[in-house]
């Protein structure tokens, strides 16, 4: 019988005291959990950054790549071996930033897995610099100057780029975090969950009590949850692209709300063939087998020399 | 061979004898010697240089692949490459196919029959602005000939070759009967693509082929619902052969004929010799970003996904590519990326991941081009050798293997998966452009004794009595056993940061050491496994009056090079390095440290390999042969170059045939 003590390590963690990673990091433990999923079966891959330590707290195969690159290579170990669970996560700056060429064609592809990314606006690793997430004007601590470009909509990207599974959660919101992982872990196709994240070290701007609206007049906390609202993101025929593209275009709408009024849970979801189900289109063996079980070992190339003479 | 090669300059400053206009009036008196001392190569039977030239989108490729299938078929060696810009269509491309009974590996820079599919052939675009090229009519061999169209309406005189045989031919007016025969007069503007089968046509019948042979060669290019256009082009091809032979006398002294085939052959160019290693070896999964002349490679893989269950993905760039072939390697399939310089450029961080993290791959397959940057994309160099061994920063174990031909191209791939394997790091294959592009008659490669090897693998039985599973424990050899995920018992981390035996992150001064000793030394076990056989060739006699020394795709031609060399006296033998990494230190040692003269040939301007060798084992070249136009060495001058450096005490010679 699995426990959640299973997707756990005991690796000493470095994180800063009261950092947004460890919610996202009980979220993913839980959510495994709760899914039931065996420990071997799923890999976990990240990038560079605080996050990028992630891997090393899950009680999984685990991926610390480079930066930027954590989807390359989930990307490669998946289409070998398409049975396995594959999770990225990583920072703002990891993947809407040095990674935002993989971040946008990983979408495209529709790769059946889920990309998690901790969004707090700022990179902690290397003390405090603007994160592509950072809106313009906004000035944190460590910066000697406001921002002076635009920041990056991750969710709306996302949508264009073509997640089929585009939601928002916060790190300090665990139970919400979870239940959002759960459901992207089991959406067949790519899923982005950007995960609103407090960096208590760096970002004196976006803190809990900011999310928490307590200098707003209303004293009302800024984040609201969309399922709460009667809002609906959900393609429920994936053939009438009236109904898709508006679907997108309501989940982008949302998307640019911002300040008082910040928009959590899931924006769109559209069922699409995978990009598996695409290979497998053209090559069927793929969809039944994964290429690690396979013999491609005793293959014989004469009917090629032959084609040759 | 009755070969004397003859530089570009000798040709033509060639004296003209008499004018002959197709034929006729051919004198063989009047060829033979020239600039009094050089002694012209004799025509003589199958032995050929054919060159169709023509804008880019004319239709060379098919016809020069053609011709070189239908020669093999005749039992005839052939040796193809092709030269073309950087572009779609209409700038000026040639392809060159040698025919000859002898065993041939390289190209020559004259002309025997020349088809000039346009006028720029010919004289080049000397017009322009900005010319670029003076044309081929200056390297036809007197006593050679030229097709080119009579709706040109050229005299002799404006070609300037007396000592030439024209053959001008009216492209159009031939297409036209040969359309007309089958009813399609009225759709030249569809067919005009096919004056390129007109004149090949022409050139069989001067080189007096077996017609059958070529119309069997055609229509194997056009299967299933393109049936009937093979039927098209056959016929015009017979209303080129026929043109020639009704309007011309028979005196083009080159000639080929078929002859009995000891073995069954295949015409065979770089790019499918590598792809055909690659199933043989079990590749599962191939990465590329397009890039010239790599992606014929993927390409050739793609086209036979369902046959050998391959997927091939076009990343969005290489970074991409390589990483996403570093990832199926560690989650348990053979990978492998294909690229060339710029590509390779980006992968190098990636490879330094991969590297890093012991993963069991990718193979990596670099078609060199000539760089740097942009270079020129589609002609070849050898000059990302010594980037090959350093690229990314840091140090960590790699190999890299540099095959000299396309037998040498399968039989390395091959090998490259086993050593990803076994030793758990990339490997580079190195190639290049002339490589990629160049066809070689071979017998049929012998590829039933291969076997895979996939090295140390933890399976779940394995795991079940090893609780502490270390991903990267330290061993004597620095091989640690690997579980692929999925595996229960075999969880592990891994990271491109340092990090202990279980994969996770540490910055502990102690294990650093012997992390890097661990890693390093698996360098050193893959030099103590490779047979020399396979690191280093060594060709001719072991006294010898001049050492050559090279690697990769200038093998060939200095492999014929040395018969002329033989044929003048000189005692001549060659070492060919294969493998750069882990690199035969002793053996190049054994080789070169008793060699009278060392003469490096390196298609590039540094004479990289040579500074390496003298890197590895302190001995210097005492004279170097360089090439770095965009374009290979060939036969000749390899004996030229020699010739410079032997007879005249140059230390480096420059070769600049185009």
């Amino acid at each position: 019988m699995l426990e959640l003590k299973d997707y756990r390590t005991k690796v000493h963690n470095d994180w800063c005291p009261g950092c947004g990673d460890f919610g996202i990091l009980n979220a993913i433990q839980m959510a495994l959990f709760e899914m039931k999923l065996e420990p071997h079966d799923v890999a976990i891959f990240s990038g560079i950054g605080c996050s990028g330590k992630t891997p090393h707290f899950v009680n999984t195969y685990g991926f610390h790549t480079l930066h930027g690159r954590s989807l390359p290579i989930a990307t490669g170990a998946k289409l070998a071996n398409t049975a396995l669970t594959v999770i990225a996560v990583g920072g703002d700056g990891d993947g809407y930033g040095i990674g935002a060429g993989h971040f946008v064609n990983t979408g495209r592809r529709n790769l059946d897995f889920t990309y998690v990314v901790h969004d707090n606006q700022v990179y902690g690793l290397t003390k405090g610099q603007a994160a592509p997430t950072l809106p313009k004007g906004e000035k944190t601590k460590s910066m000697s100057a406001p921002a002076i470009v635009q920041a990056i909509n991750p969710i709306a990207t996302a949508i264009t780029a073509g997640y089929t599974f585009v939601a928002r959660s916060y790190a300090l919101d665990v139970r919400h975090l979870k239940e959002i992982l759960k459901a992207a872990v089991l959406h067949k196709g790519s899923a982005l969950v950007d995960v609103l994240q407090t960096c208590p070290t760096y970002n004196d701007i976006n803190t809990k009590e900011w999310y928490a609206g307590t200098e707003l007049p209303s004293k009302a906390p800024r984040l609201y949850k969309l399922e709460e609202t009667g809002y609906d993101g959900v393609v429920k025929n994936s053939d009438d692209m009236n109904e898709v593209n508006q679907k997108k275009l309501q989940a982008m709408a949302k998307s640019f709300e911002w300040d008082e009024k910040i928009p959590i849970g899931l924006f769109y979801r559209n069922q699409q063939p995978t990009f598996e189900e695409m290979i497998a289109s053209r090559i069927p063996v793929f969809k039944e087998v994964p290429l690690t079980k396979q013999d491609l070992y005793h293959r014989d190339v004469s009917p090629i020399f032959e084609s040759l003479t | 061979m009755n070969l004397r090669p003859l530089s570009h300059s000798v040709l033509r400053s060639l004296a003209p004898t008499s004018v002959r206009l197709g034929g006729r009036s051919f004198k063989p008196d009047s060829w033979g010697v020239a600039n009094n001392q050089e002694v012209w190569n004799l025509p003589e039977e199958n032995n050929v240089t054919w060159v169709i030239g023509g804008p880019q989108g004319g239709g060379i490729n098919s016809v020069a692949e053609t011709f070189a299938k239908a020669c093999a078929r005749g039992g005839l060696n052939i040796f193809a490459n092709i030269e073309y810009h950087s572009n779609i269509k209409g700038e000026h491309s040639f392809y060159r196919v040698r025919a000859s009974d002898k065993e041939i590996r390289s190209h020559v820079d004259w002309i025997d029959l020349l088809i000039a599919l346009d006028k720029e052939t010919l004289f080049g675009d000397i017009h322009k602005e900005f010319p670029t090229h003076e044309g081929h009519r200056n390297e036809v061999s007197p006593g050679g000939g030229i097709i080119y169209d009579a709706a040109l309406k050229l005299k002799a005189e404006d070609i300037g070759r007396p000592d030439v045989n024209l053959y001008p031919m009216p492209y159009m007016e031939v297409l036209v009967g040969a359309l007309k025969e089958q009813g399609h007069e009225k759709e030249l503007s569809k067919y005009q693509v096919m004056a390129n089968t007109v004149t090949f046509g022409a050139s069989i019948a001067l080189l007096d082929y077996d017609f059958n042979i070529v119309a069997d060669s055609i229509k194997q290019g056009f299967t299933g619902r393109k049936a009937a256009l093979g039927d098209l082009n056959v016929n015009a091809a017979r209303h080129g052969y026929e043109y020639i032979k009704k309007n011309f006398a028979d005196g083009f002294p080159y000639k080929l004929n078929p002859i009995k085939p000891t073995q069954k052959r295949m015409v065979m160019r770089g790019v499918q010799a590598v792809g055909a290693a690659k199933f043989k070896a079990g590749c599962a999964l191939q990465t590329y970003y397009p890039i010239t002349p790599a992606t014929d490679e993927s390409e050739f893989l793609e086209h036979y996904e369902k046959d050998y269950n391959i997927v091939v993905v076009q990343a969005e760039d290489e970074i991409s590519a390589i990483l996403m072939a570093a990832g199926a390697a560690h989650a348990g399939v053979r990978a492998s990326t294909s690229t060339s310089g710029p590509g390779f450029s980006l992968m190098s961080e990636g490879m330094g991941w991969a590297s890093h993290t012991e993963a069991p791959g990718p193979v990596i397959i670099l078609w060199q081009r000539a760089g740097p940057s942009t270079g020129l994309p589609t002609r070849t160099e050898q000059g990302d050798l010594q980037f090959v061994l350093h690229a990314a920063h840091g140090e960590f174990p790699r190999i890299a293997i540099a095959p000299g031909d396309a037998a040498e191209a399968f039989y390395d791939t091959f090998d490259s998966f086993n050593y990803a394997e076994k030793f758990q790091m990339p490997v580079v294959v190195i190639l290049d452009k002339f490589l990629a592009s160049s066809y070689q008659t071979l017998p049929i490669l012998e590829s039933l004794d291969l076997k895979v090897d996939r090295g140390q693998i933890a399976t779940e039985a394995d795991l079940a009595t090893n609780p502490a599973y270390k991903r990267y424990e330290f061993t004597a050899t620095g091989i640690s056993s690997r579980a692929l995920p999925g595996t229960r018992g075999g969880i592990f981390r891994t990271t491109g940061d340092e990090h202990d035996e279980f994969g996770h992150i540490t910055e502990n001064s102690e294990n650093r050491v012997k992390m890097m000793q661990k890693r390093m030394r698996k360098v050193q076990l893959a030099a103590e496994m490779i047979p020399d056989t396979k690191k280093a060739n060594f060709f001719g006699p072991v006294q010898a009056d001049v050492t050559l020394v090279g690697w990769g795709s200038t093998k060939g031609a200095i492999l014929d090079g040395m018969q002329d060399l033989e044929a003048d006296g000189i005692r001549c033998n060659f070492l060919q390095v294969r493998y750069m990494n882990p690199f035969p230190s002793e053996l190049v040692t054994k080789y070169l440290a008793s060699a009278r003269k060392k003469i490096l040939i390196e298609n590039n301007y540094s004479g990289q390999l040579g500074s390496i060798i003298r890197e590895k084992t302190g001995i210097t070249m005492d004279s170097k042969i360089l090439k770095y136009n965009g374009r290979q060495f060939s036969q000749n001058e390899i004996y030229e170059g020699i010739e410079e450096s032997t007879k005249n005490g140059v230390k480096e010679a420059v070769m600049a045939h185009a």
